[in-house]
């Protein structure tokens, strides 16, 4: 693994610990949008606007309805060069 | 059935003639019957107690159920182990609200059909999103609100969500300004329901002499004129106030039902709803519930492939409506246009009795 990866791997986790206010314990790839209380819809625009401004990038619409966990948000970002 | 909303993806929302497309979604809708007749047991029983056939040459023939039943019956065509959200109409205490049970499946494509249908008058862009309403609209989580599950369901369109109002529906005039400065060069994309725009935003701001002078925006709303009627607000008048308000601005009018949510109808440059490829509407006459020719005035039906996890693909609404024309707009998209007069008053609505035994 790269330092890069390492560094995006932990920074995503931060992202996700701030927008949905979790532990990032409680974060792993199978962690499932509406699966818990925190990641709600409103949440998941919260997530979106920190992604991007985390990773400076510009989800498209799709991709944003698309994320519906943990590992499909890696999988998209890597699409948008984020090494995952 | 997943191949079947694929297919309609892949078309072009607009583009299609009424004489194509009714072929297509018949046969999707044929689908969708069988569908549902086999995983929803009260829709088999009315099925069948209507005699309706499940397989029909024609979009006319089309099985369909009424829309107040959704208040009534617990309609779903999945297991409860698969329900991913439950969607309420906005019915008022005194009525019951209608009930509809979306799995993760169906509420992803909910949000794609209305995505794509909204696309095709914003762009693909995510544009800077300024909502016409309180940010405590979406805040309690517990207590469901039709204002809060619209702007959940729109604000995926755009970024820098902000809202113009405060808690008290007062205008919030530093996040409006600092928005606007913001994103001095870029189309706005607003976003709020018909009577909050007119009564907290353009209504105060033209009482006041002010306006916003927003460069380039586009502006969807919805909702109903319900509540504007009784001020004698029409479209055109709401349309002026907006132009007056906001600067230059596009401002369409969309309609839909939250049994229908994602097939939304938007109004054209021209003020008429447009049928997207996915679904399509029938007027019905309102005693004998005869399919009536463009022009009549009636109920409205709407058909849309969207509703898989619930059967909704055809539903009888208590809407009157008029289909203006087929593939002629002035626009320049094709399908059946339409305009919606409100809700048939009540004394006029036939008993449900004969419609669900
Ligand atoms: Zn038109």
């Amino acid at each position: 693994m790269t330092q890069t990866k390492v560094n995006n791997i932990q920074r995503l986790k931060k992202v996700f610990s701030q927008s949905l206010s979790i532990s990032e314990s409680q974060i792993n790839d199978e962690l499932e949008y509406n699966s818990i209380q925190q990641w709600d819809s409103t949440a998941h625009m919260a997530l979106v606007a920190q992604l991007e401004a985390e990773f400076n990038i510009m989800l498209d619409i799709d991709d944003i309805i698309d994320m519906s966990s943990v590992g499909k948000c890696k999988e998209i970002l890597k699409k948008y060069n984020v090494e995952l | 059935m997943d191949d079947l909303l694929s297919s309609f993806y892949s078309l072009p929302v607009f583009d299609l003639k009424h004489d194509e497309k009714r072929i297509l979604l018949n046969n999707a809708l044929n689908q969708l019957n069988i569908h549902h007749y086999n995983n929803c047991k009260e829709y088999r029983n009315l099925i069948n107690a209507m005699s309706f056939k499940l397989e029909v040459s024609d979009c006319q023939q089309q099985p369909y159920i009424v829309a107040r039943l959704f208040k009534m019956l617990e309609l779903k065509s999945i297991s409860s182990d698969n329900i991913f959200k439950r969607l309420y109409s906005s019915g008022t205490s005194s009525e019951n609200v209608s009930n509809i049970f979306l799995d993760g499946q169906s509420a992803k494509e909910q949000s794609k059909v209305l995505s794509k249908i909204l696309q095709e008058f914003t762009g693909k862009q995510r544009l800077p999103m300024l909502l016409i309403d309180s940010p405590d609209i979406i805040k309690n989580k517990k207590s469901f609100s039709a204002r809060g599950a619209g702007i959940k369901g729109l604000s995926f369109l755009g970024r820098d969500h902000t809202y113009a109002l405060n808690s008290d529906m007062s205008i919030n005039y530093k996040a409006i300004d600092d928005f606007l400065v913001k994103h001095s060069n870029q189309t706005i994309l607003i976003f709020g329901f018909t009577f909050m725009i007119w009564k907290y935003l353009v209504q105060p701001l033209k009482e006041q002499g002010q306006s916003l002078n927003i460069a380039n925006s586009i502006l969807f709303h919805s909702g109903g004129w319900k509540k504007l009627q009784t001020q004698s607000v029409d479209n055109h008048t709401f349309k002026q106030f907006c132009y007056d308000i906001l600067g230059n601005t596009r401002v369409h009018n969309f309609y839909g039902m939250v049994e229908q949510t994602g097939t939304v109808y938007v109004e054209c440059e021209h003020g008429f709803l447009h049928t997207p490829v996915f679904s399509d509407i029938l007027i019905r006459d309102i005693q004998t519930y005869r399919v009536l020719d463009n022009g009549e005035k009636g109920l409205i039906q709407l058909l849309s492939v969207l509703p898989r996890s619930y059967p909704g693909h055809s539903i009888l609404t208590e809407d009157l409506g008029r289909i203006i024309g087929t593939d002629n707009c002035s626009c320049g998209r094709k399908g059946h246009y339409f305009h919606v007069y409100g809700r048939l008053p009540q004394s006029e609505t036939r008993g449900c009795s004969d419609t669900y035994q």
